[in-house]
């Protein structure tokens, strides 16, 4: 008998693992909330790194290596790195073969750009949808076997939690169909849960909004570990939107864009007069900061809003076209106004989550027979990720995980099958949760409900952190926690449901919001993207250590605990891009 | 009126499921600058009351990406067939009237069912032949910049429908495949290894349903949102399938 794996999410990870699985033998049926070719992976527009060294720069693998542990500030398993920028090159082949309209040079060979916290040129890109490229690529693949009758696609169903032997061991899943809103039981030998980051919990954020987090806060809600989950990454400069903060590219700053706001009714270049050497080009975190601290410490952001200047006017206009022409595009295409002749509005966006599920070196999370890859899991960013650095990550992690659920499904300690009967009490758990959720009469509105939570979130648990804030956040949050109690559902349809729907989804949402507030409040040191102005440096004594957080069925707060993690090839030094990084 | 308490106004083609009689409904939304149109919807998910202030059930859409990449949240607004999350209130004329796109069979409300776009993509083999994803020890072959130029054109396409939806030969009762997926058809046959699959991608669109459904009219290329040539890959795919249709007489 052949063997089936399930997997949760067709992002580059789910589609890069589901690809493994199907050339080793296996069955996938694969769960989406979307057609698979819709997911977020798409949204990625910078590139992906893999060392090609094919600009003269003596780049090395090694350098791509210490590049992101330097990077993620020593927080992240070395060994997994180590093997990530191995396979890098490897991977990029393959996506070449497949067709991935790469950008190439005159000469035909695939070109490459900067990127941030790298001195080589390492990005690989495809204009300016390096993510679109690289997910339809491996959809393409996904289809061919789908035509061979290996993948069974499940779109437009939602995973609602792992389903659980009498030994422990996942067995199985229960979904829900989006439109016939049929609650059902699946078994499995192995899943995977490839299910994307949890930008939602934060309301606005650069992601998409089925990036919610609500599948990794169900199996933690079911003993999954969680780990790092307080690294949150800031981008500097997104459009903000009252629907979405749209991304506005580290290259306009690179390009020559100049940061500023009105201070007694002149213009004040702040990051120039902040940081006199590198002015503009601070890192990420650094500029994040300066501009939290504009807006809200000394409140001077544009209208008193929280936004500030990215102005490119001063520059040429056909010099902007030539270089940015296609992300001026996105302003101009959701703002209205032209960037090369009205300075641009920005400010500082969730944009990414470093933490995520606990898993081993082969993408076993602690519960045997369920894994996880991609942005839900922690692997390979530590405390802060490098750009491009993420859809490798994505589509590394599925090489890995999809081999490795074939062997547990071969060879793993799997126990029993699930039994009809078990499958059909987990369904009908599901269908009278689901049920009961569509009876609730209450007064409170859901999305309202997820704004405040979004607003909770982005007011105390992003750029910079106050334990007493930290504290005063959690108990809001359980607040809302309560307050969910008290929600009505309006509709009551059994048809393409989304308002019942989204309230299961925003309870889970709220639950993983207590564990990066928690996480975020334990640690007392700032490392990364995690800042203190209290703990102003880090601790590596106490806190080169990974942060666990577990679910405390009783109180329904994580219990956080500290574990170690795997150093063993480069010892750490002060992260300080002031200056040239030293190995 | 004050600035502040401008009002943007809506008129919703609703429907229940997919053989429900459609209805309208009107909303108002407190208008702020940079307004979309999935904005606006989702205004009216926190607080789900008509203009006339009746309670009702938030509209049903789809979406996700909110930039105009992922092709989810294409609806017809106005009579134009577009994407909801790129459509600014600033540019659209009020009462402004979103329905679903018809073209595709109605889900729910504004969503919905294009299952038929991805099955197309079978069709056509819309996928290059590898042996499999592992090391190959061979770079994969060069590409002239500007062959991968119209690549990257033509791979921008978000499967969102707008041309499908423009296209008066695509409707649910006939069986031209429309014109995302034919060129679509023509990007494989661009790459180097895809063209090994030439032929087969040519005597699939020679079929019934294939290019010669195509009337010419040009109205896909005017709603493609990324600005994709479609008839001209059309018309580069016609001369392809004469010749393959000559070689094939020849083998017969
Ligand atoms: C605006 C933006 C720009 C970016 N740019 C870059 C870049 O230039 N370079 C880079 O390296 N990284 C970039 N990133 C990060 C990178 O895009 C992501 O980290 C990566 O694509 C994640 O891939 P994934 O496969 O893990 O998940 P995703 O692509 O998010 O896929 C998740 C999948 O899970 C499914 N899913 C989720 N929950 C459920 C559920 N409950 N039930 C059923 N299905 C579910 C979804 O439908 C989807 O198919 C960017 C991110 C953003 C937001
Ligand atoms: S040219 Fe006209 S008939 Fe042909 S695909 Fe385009 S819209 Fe349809
Ligand atoms: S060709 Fe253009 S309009 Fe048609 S589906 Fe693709 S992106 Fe949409
Ligand atoms: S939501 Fe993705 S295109 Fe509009």
């Amino acid at each position: 008998m052949k063997k089936k794996i399930i997997v949760v999410g067709g992002g580059l990870s789910g589609l890069m693992a589901t690809l493994k699985i199907c050339e080793a033998g296996g069955e996938v049926e694969l769960f989406s909330y979307c057609p698979v070719k819709r997911s977020h992976s798409l949204c990625a527009q910078g590139g992906m790194n893999a060392c090609m060294d094919t600009k003269g720069e003596n780049d090395s693998v090694h350098e791509h290596f210490d590049d992101t542990v330097y990077g993620g500030d020593f927080l992240a398993d070395q060994t997994a790195i180590k093997g990530m920028c191995e396979a890098a090159p490897k991977l990029i082949k393959m996506f070449d073969r497949m067709g991935v309209t790469f950008t190439r040079t005159p000469e035909g060979l695939l070109d490459l750009r900067n990127f941030g916290g790298q001195k080589n040129k390492r990005t690989l890109f495809s204009g300016s949808t390096t993510g679109q490229q690289l997910l339809y690529a491996l959809d393409e693949q996904v289809r061919a076997w789908e035509v061979k009758g290996a993948v069974k696609k499940y779109e437009f169903w939602e995973f609602i939690k792992i389903i659980k032997n009498k030994e422990n061991v996942c067995r199985g899943i229960v979904a829900q169909d989006m439109n016939s809103m049929e609650v059902r039981a699946f078994r499995a030998d192995t899943v995977i849960l490839a299910t994307g980051g949890p930008g939602m919990v934060f309301g606005r954020c650069t992601a998409s909004t089925i990036c919610n987090g609500s599948a990794v806060s169900a199996v933690y809600q079911q003993g999954a570990l969680i780990g790092n989950p307080e690294f949150i990454q800031i981008h500097p400069t997104a459009i903000p939107g009252s629907d979405k903060n749209r991304l506005m590219s580290e290259a306009c700053r690179g390009e020559g864009g100049r940061v500023w706001v009105y201070k007694d009714g002149k213009p004040w270049y702040f990051l120039e007069e902040m940081y006199p050497a590198y002015g503009n080009l601070v890192p990420r975190d650094v500029a994040s900061r300066a501009i939290y601290d504009v807006c809200v410490n000394q409140k001077l952001g544009i209208n008193g809003e929280n936004k500030v200047y990215l102005d490119l006017s001063h520059i040429p206009a056909d010099y902007l076209e030539r270089k940015l022409g296609g992300i001026l595009e996105i302003y101009t295409e959701f703002v209205g106004d032209d960037p090369r002749k009205v300075p641009m509005q920005i400010y500082p966006s969730v944009h990414y989550s470093m933490g995520g599920i606990w898993v081993d070196a082969k993408h076993n999370t602690n519960i045997p027979g369920l894994m996880a890859s991609g942005e839900c899991d922690y692997q390979y960013h530590g405390a802060n990720r490098l750009g491009a650095n993420s859809l490798l990550s994505a589509a590394y992690s599925g090489t890995v995980s999809g081999p490795e659920a074939m062997r547990w499904a071969k060879e793993g300690e799997k126990g029993s099958e699930l039994t009809d009967e078990e499958l059909a009490k987990a369904a009908k758990e599901c269908r009278d949760e689901y049920e009961a959720i569509l009876k609730m009469s209450g007064s409170e509105n859901a999305h309202e409900l997820h704004h405040e939570l979004g607003d909770l979130m982005n007011q105390y648990v992003t750029i910079e952190r106050v334990n007493k804030d930290l504290d005063y956040c959690f108990d809001e949050v359980k607040k809302i926690l309560k307050r969910w109690d008290n929600i009505g559902i309006v509709d009551k349809a059994g048809w393409a449901n989304q308002e019942g729907m989204f309230a299961r989804q925003l309870r889970n949402m709220i639950l993983y919001a207590l564990v990066v507030t928690k996480a975020a409040r334990m640690r007392d040191e700032s490392r990364g993207a995690h800042y203190k102005r209290e703990f102003p440096t880090r601790d590596d004594e106490r806190f080169m250590k990974i942060t666990i957080a577990e679910y405390d069925q009783a109180t329904e707060e994580p219990k956080i605990s500290y574990d170690d993690f795997d150093h063993s090839l480069v010892k750490p030094r002060p992260r300080n891009y002031a200056v040239a990084k030293k190995e | 009126m004050a600035e502040t308490k401008k009002k943007v106004h809506f008129i919703i083609e609703r429907q229940d499921g997919p053989n429900s009689q459609p209805y309208t409904e009107e909303f108002e939304v407190d208008y702020r600058p940079a307004l979309n149109v999935v904005a606006s919807l989702m205004e009216i998910q926190k607080n789900p009351v008509t203009k006339d202030g009746k309670k009702t059930t938030a509209v049903v859409w789809e979406c996700n990406c909110l930039e105009k990449v992922c092709g989810a949240c294409m609806m017809v607004i106005n009579g134009k067939a577009q994407q909801a999350c790129a459509a600014l209130i600033d540019h659209l004329e009020q009462p402004i009237r979103l329905t679903a796109a018809r073209t595709f069979p109605v889900v729910r409300d504004l969503m919905i069912d294009r299952s038929v776009m991805f099955e197309s993509l079978k069709k056509i083999h819309g996928w290059v032949d590898v042996d499999g994803t592992w090391e190959v020890h061979n770079d994969a072959p060069r590409q002239n910049p500007k062959t991968a130029t119209i690549a990257y054109e033509i791979s921008r396409c978000m499967t969102c429908g707008c041309c499908m939806d423009a296209c008066p030969n695509v409707n649910q009762s006939s069986e031209f495949i429309g014109p995302a997926p034919m060129a679509q058809a023509h990007l494989f046959n661009l790459h180097p290894i895809g063209e090994y699959q030439k032929e087969e991608r040519l005597d699939a669109l020679m079929e019934k349903g294939g290019l010669a459904s195509c009337g010419n009219s040009q109205n896909c290329v005017q709603a493609c949102p990324k600005e994709i040539k479609l008839t001209e890959y059309i018309a580069k795919l016609n001369r392809d399938t004469n010749k393959q249709a000559l070689r094939n007489l020849f083998n017969k």
